[in-house]
């Protein structure tokens, strides 16, 4: 049976992960490599790298991590953060990540996505969605969700799947940071909308939340950041309770 | 040595860094004789058949992959092209294997990408592996089973999650990707 993935996000800021880290036994915090080999003996499906600088002096930076990243990391990850072009996946593809994320550069200029997917195949061609509940209606937002778009969330997703996008990665600007759970509605109504996988974002708080976007949406995975970084819920727990809870996981 | 071959799909570096942190030396290449003698070859490969395909008969490699006598591993899209043939692109494989691939009816969500076990498990290459065990599958297209199936997975349709045919193994599932689990598998068809 195809298990649910849960999948730790790290934020990379000129090579070095930013944001508190309290792992026990760790030489360098801010060493994204350490974190991801924490990551992947606890047990994580998968995991995001995100560049927040995203500079084109640092992207060479970030190359050059990714490259380290795919020598030292048994599992698959994806690499997202001011990708504009063909050009700069295929150089982060060449360094060894499995898939990349785009975000506002694909609302901006849609085909991206297609170039994406026929290049380098659909199954690397992760679409990033920042959503927020305004006015009644789930709009898709940009740059780093402080720009409004016209455009619905679901109308979005449709498009993303009809382009050649392989994955959906839906954060809710409502519910990121506020540790209440995943926006199960909008997940919901993603992840019915399209045939290709959705990941969770935003929200996630407790064991329970993990659960809940399991059984009452059509997720295939859940990400988190910061409940993993400092340790509040160690994956190996949360993998325990959802096999409790007869969720699929990897154990 | 061990071989990988060189062709237009996408992060076959991957396999090598796998190679790497198992202690193995590896080159990536489509020189013929590098091929022929090397002490194992992988066939790994993330892309679109038929163009995989072309480019496999323009370099003659098709011929060249065919004609190898030593341990060889296809990977992912390298198990669907030692098929007979595929539905993607309606794409003439090689045909190692006696099986067809087919794309996923939409019943669930494609591809099938993610974490899932296998069962059936035959031949030295799951050696210490377990029917619980998980691997990572990323595919929309996928290889019934035959009588050279020596894993089955289940998603949407049961399909041969890997095949054995002499020297020739393939997996559908990406062993590099594995964690442990692939670790364990790649170690395995290394011994051989």
């Amino acid at each position: 049976m195809l298990k649910k993935r849960i999948i730790p996000c790290l934020d990379i800021k000129d090579g070095r992960t930013v944001k508190g880290i309290n792992f026990v036994d760790i030489k360098d915090a801010g060493d994204p490599i350490e974190l991801a080999k924490q990551y992947v003996e606890q047990g994580a499906d998968e995991l995001v790298f995100l560049d927040i600088t995203a500079t084109v002096e640092n992207r060479k930076t970030l190359v050059d991590l990714v490259q380290q990243i795919a020598k030292e990391i048994n599992i698959p990850f994806t690499v997202g953060g001011g990708i504009n072009s063909v050009e700069d996946v295929s150089n982060l593809i060449k360094a060894g990540a499995d898939k990349v994320s785009v975000n506002s550069s694909a609302v901006k200029r849609p085909e991206l996505i297609t170039e994406i997917a026929q290049e380098f195949g659909s199954q690397c061609m992760v679409v990033a969605i920042d959503t927020k509940f305004e006015n009644d209606e789930w709009k898709v937002f940009v740059h780093g969700g402080r720009t409004p778009t016209p455009l619905k969330t679901v109308d979005w997703a449709k498009q993303i799947e009809k382009l050649g996008g392989g994955e959906i990665l839906l954060t809710s600007m409502n519910n990121d940071g506020t540790k209440n759970g995943f926006a199960l509605d909008i997940t919901k109504q993603v992840s019915d909308a399209v045939n290709i996988p959705v990941i969770a974002s935003g929200g996630a708080g407790s064991k329970k939340h993990f659960k809940d976007v399991f059984e009452k949406t059509g997720a295939t995975g859940g990400l988190a950041a910061s409940i993993f970084h400092y340790g509040e819920i160690p994956i190996p727990e949360l993998k325990k309770y959802l096999n409790e809870q007869k969720i699929a996981i990897r154990i | 040595m061990i071989a990988i071959i060189k062709y237009n799909a996408g992060n076959i570096k991957s396999v090598q860094n796998a190679l790497n942190r198992l202690g193995y030396e590896s080159v990536i290449t489509d020189d013929v004789e590098t091929l022929l003698n090397a002490d194992k070859v992988i066939f790994p490969g993330v892309g679109e058949a038929s163009t995989a395909m072309n480019y496999l008969k323009e370099k003659g490699l098709d011929e060249v992959i065919q004609s190898i006598k030593q341990p060889f591993l296809g990977i992912c899209l390298g198990l669907q092209l030692m098929c007979k043939s595929s539905e993607e692109g309606n794409t003439e494989c090689l045909g190692i294997f006696d099986a067809t691939v087919k794309l996923f009816p939409p019943e669930e969500k494609v591809p099938h990408m993610g974490w899932n076990n296998f069962e059936n498990l035959q031949g030295e290459l799951f050696e210490g592996v377990d029917i619980n065990d998980n691997v990572y599958y990323v595919h929309s297209y996928y290889a019934e089973s035959c009588k050279e199936t020596v894993a089955m997975c289940d998603y949407i349709k049961p399909f041969s999650a890997a095949l054995q045919k002499d020297n020739f193994y393939a997996t559908q599932f990406h062993p590099e990707k594995s964690a442990s689990i692939g670790e364990q598998i790649l170690k395995n068809f290394l011994k051989l």
